[in-house]
């Protein structure tokens, strides 16, 4: 594989990096589901770009999958749903942004520290993305721990989805086809009911604040 | 044709036909009859097992070994009961507007999916297939528990969605490295998740990877398996989801995680030649049997309380595959087919007894032995069951754990047994009011679907007295295949 190739996916792992802290950072509904956009056509690009490395033409279906999946439909879906439910220009308040940044960058050397041993040894371009594509479950994940909204959180679970799906072609050259299949409709009927329930949840609450989904403890 | 085609096939088919037809008063009726059908190819798929031995159909994508055979003949089995026990249940529900046509359609098709996914997560052979089915299963349990569209139950739901959503992402990318490590040896074609191919070169799968997909796989299937501190989900959604649901949640999903945890750690005790599996699965398997034993003195709710139960005794069975050996490895699953019958037959009986009492809360149940005897001795002796009196199949299955803990791992023992003791008091103290205590209530309306109840104790007390020689085999082979 030529050094430019390999450069090239380590630029586009870099930016997913660096899309998943803009995501921490992001007050805005928007700008949340633009960024997400974002991250979903870079995955689509890195895709293509792995398939075309190691002659794998099976990626390129999973390239247009994506494509289509998380660059179209999901965030048309998502803009639909932010515009019915009039929470397009909400504005959340998020508290520490530094602090939650700091944490970020920690939680980055610790998926560099776990993927270390196995990129050492891989014969793969999987070398820095794995580490990077953890990175990006993990902020991903820390995302949606700091959200109190709805969107948001719904947001930072479809991020989560895109940091795995990077680590599947990145480190393997993708998973069976069948198994992508399965784990495409699982999103896209998984992002439905998430849709379906934000309505029911601001029919039950007059507000989509999970803050109000907290009266199930222990007493 | 093979009886997996009908076995995997009616449930599918089925849940497309509940789709058109749910709403309709019928509907109740069908679902028991695509339910007994399911159960009926499963005991032919099961008869032929016991025949001709283990089976790969469909281009090896799927399979049947000592190891799902049981547990595929249960969940037809226990997904067959629970359709009887919701026939009369959501009769009333939907008389006490509960339930509405719509709702019912959603309901029964979910169901019968429900069951489907389940049934596939058990019998395919591959590992990536196994993921998409266990979310699936997620997502037609996330519609089943929000049924009821109350404030309550959306909150459950959505806690459920997003914990085991998380969780089983996790599992994903365990998935992911375990495909990673399967590529080197296997090649990248299809063949490289399938699970009998990676058992045969699990030798030499290389350790680092297989450490890190094992741990991210235990966290995933963890969660739905309902593992503290993980297990939050868990008690909301058995509590605010229909009766039937939680029945089959408790019962049989809980179950299908851990089967999945159990493959993968076949191949991560071949590959690390360590501890690492069984170190985490022990302790996990202890915190959760602890927590869990705390948990239930504080719990109002009766289905919150058999929630925490279930917690408590899924720890407990992943503490004894953690032990390994034939012989924890043999109580184990035998905990797990016992549990799984005697705990939906609770929920059956605490199913009737909430709709009577027009309550969850365990004060406003009182007197089951005065309003409806059956009911009063099913929770009364069911509650027995789980608490592991003899001489039912919890006592068996427990008493080899116990037994082994003492031999091998002792520092365990006492942490086993004060939980255990806790649970007793615990539970036992809160379910004699609620079947002797003095009520003022009127009898039953309608008759409740007991026979279910009665058929799950029996076939649970008949474990803990004798088991059919063939199943005796499969333990034991199983509990081989797992090793330890």
């Amino acid at each position: 594989m030529s050094v430019f190739l390999t450069q090239f996916i380590n630029l586009l792992a870099a930016i997913l990096l660096l899309l998943a802290f803009a995501m921490l950072a992001q007050r805005r509904v928007l700008s949340l589901i633009h960024l997400f956009t974002l991250q979903g056509a870079t995955l689509a690009v890195s895709t293509a770009v792995v398939g075309y490395a190691t002659a794998q033409p099976h990626l390129y279906f999973s390239a247009a999958l994506t494509l289509l999946l998380k660059v179209i439909l999901i965030p048309l879906l998502l803009h639909r749903v932010i515009d019915r439910l009039n929470v397009r220009w909400d504005l959340e308040t998020l508290i520490n942004i530094p602090t939650t940044q700091l944490v970020g960058i920690v939680l980055v050397m610790f998926a560099f520290y776990l993927a270390q041993p196995i990129a050492q040894m891989s014969a793969t371009i999987a070398r820095g993305t794995l580490g990077i594509a953890l990175a990006c479950v993990l902020l991903s994940f820390m995302m949606m721990i700091t959200r109190s909204k709805a969107v948001p959180q719904v947001i930072g679970f479809l991020a989560m989805e895109n940091g795995l799906f990077f680590a599947a072609t990145a480190a393997t050259y993708g998973m069976p086809m069948v198994v992508e299949l399965g784990i495409a409709l699982d999103v896209l009927v998984g992002i439905l009911i998430l849709g379906v329930f934000l309505f029911h949840i601001r029919e039950q609450f007059d507000s989509l604040d999970i803050r109000h989904l907290e009266k199930l403890k222990e007493d | 044709m093979h009886p997996l085609h009908f076995v995997l096939g009616i449930p599918l088919l089925g849940s497309l036909l509940q789709a058109f037809i749910g709403h309709r008063p019928v509907a109740r009726a069908v679902n028991v009859a695509i339910s007994l059908a399911t159960f009926l190819a499963a005991a032919v798929l099961t008869a032929d097992v016991i025949a001709h031995g283990p089976v790969f159909v469909w281009n090896r994508e799927f399979f049947i070994d000592p190891l799902n055979v049981f547990l595929v003949t249960l969940t037809a089995f226990v997904g067959f009961t629970t359709a009887v026990f919701s026939r009369p249940y959501m009769k009333v529900e939907l008389a006490h507007g509960k339930m509405t046509a719509p709702r019912l359609r959603l309901y029964h098709s979910m169901y019968q999916l429900f069951s489907a996914t389940m049934l596939v997560a058990l019998t395919t052979n591959n590992l990536g297939i196994l993921w998409v089915a266990m979310e699936a299963a997620t997502l037609t349990t996330v519609l089943l528990v929000s049924v009821y569209r109350t404030a309550a139950s959306l909150e459950a739901a959505w806690k459920y969605f997003i914990l085991c959503g998380v969780g089983i992402a996790q599992a994903l990318f365990g998935t992911v490295l375990l495909y990673m490590a399967a590529g080197k040896l296997l090649g990248s074609s299809g063949g490289a998740l399938l699970w009998t191919n990676l058992e045969a070169v699990k030798g030499s799968l290389d350790p680092d990877i297989m450490a890190l997909a094992f741990a991210f796989l235990f966290i995933g299937y963890g969660t739905k398996v309902g593992l503290a501190p993980l297990h939050n989900w868990l008690p909301d959604a058995h509590a605010e989801g229909p009766t039937p649901v939680s029945a089959v949640l408790s019962g049989l999903l809980l179950n299908v995680a851990l089967y999945a945890i159990l493959r993968c750690k076949v191949l991560a005790d071949g590959a690390l030649h360590n501890h690492l599996a069984s170190g985490l699965m022990m302790g996990f398997g202890l915190l959760s049997v602890v927590a869990a034993a705390f948990f239930l003195w504080r719990q109002k709710d009766v289905k919150r309380m058999f929630a925490y139960s279930s917690i408590e005794h899924m720890g407990l069975i992943t503490f004894a595959f953690g032990m390994g050996g034939p012989i924890a490895n043999f109580a184990g699953l035998l905990h797990m087919t016992v549990h799984s019958l005697i705990k939906s037959a609770i929920f059956f009986a605490v199913g009737h007894a909430a709709q009577k009492a027009g309550t969850q809360l365990m004060d406003g149940i009182r007197g089951l032995i005065t309003v409806n005897p059956t009911v009063g001795w099913g929770l009364m002796l069911g509650s027995l069951a789980i608490l592991g009196l003899p001489p039912f199949g919890v006592f068996a299955s427990e008493f080899l754990i116990l037994t082994t803990a003492m031999r091998e791992h002792a520092w365990a023992t006492p942490f086993l047994l004060l939980a255990l003791g806790i649970a007793f008091a615990a539970v036992f103290a809160r379910v004699q009011p609620m079947v002797f205590g003095e009520t003022t209530v009127r009898r039953l309306p309608h008759p409740p679907a007991l026979l279910p109840v009665f058929v799950h104790l029996g076939l649970g007390l008949m474990l803990g007295l004798y088991i059919p020689p063939y199943l005796n085999a499969w333990y034991a082979q199983a509990a081989r295949l797992l090793g330890g």
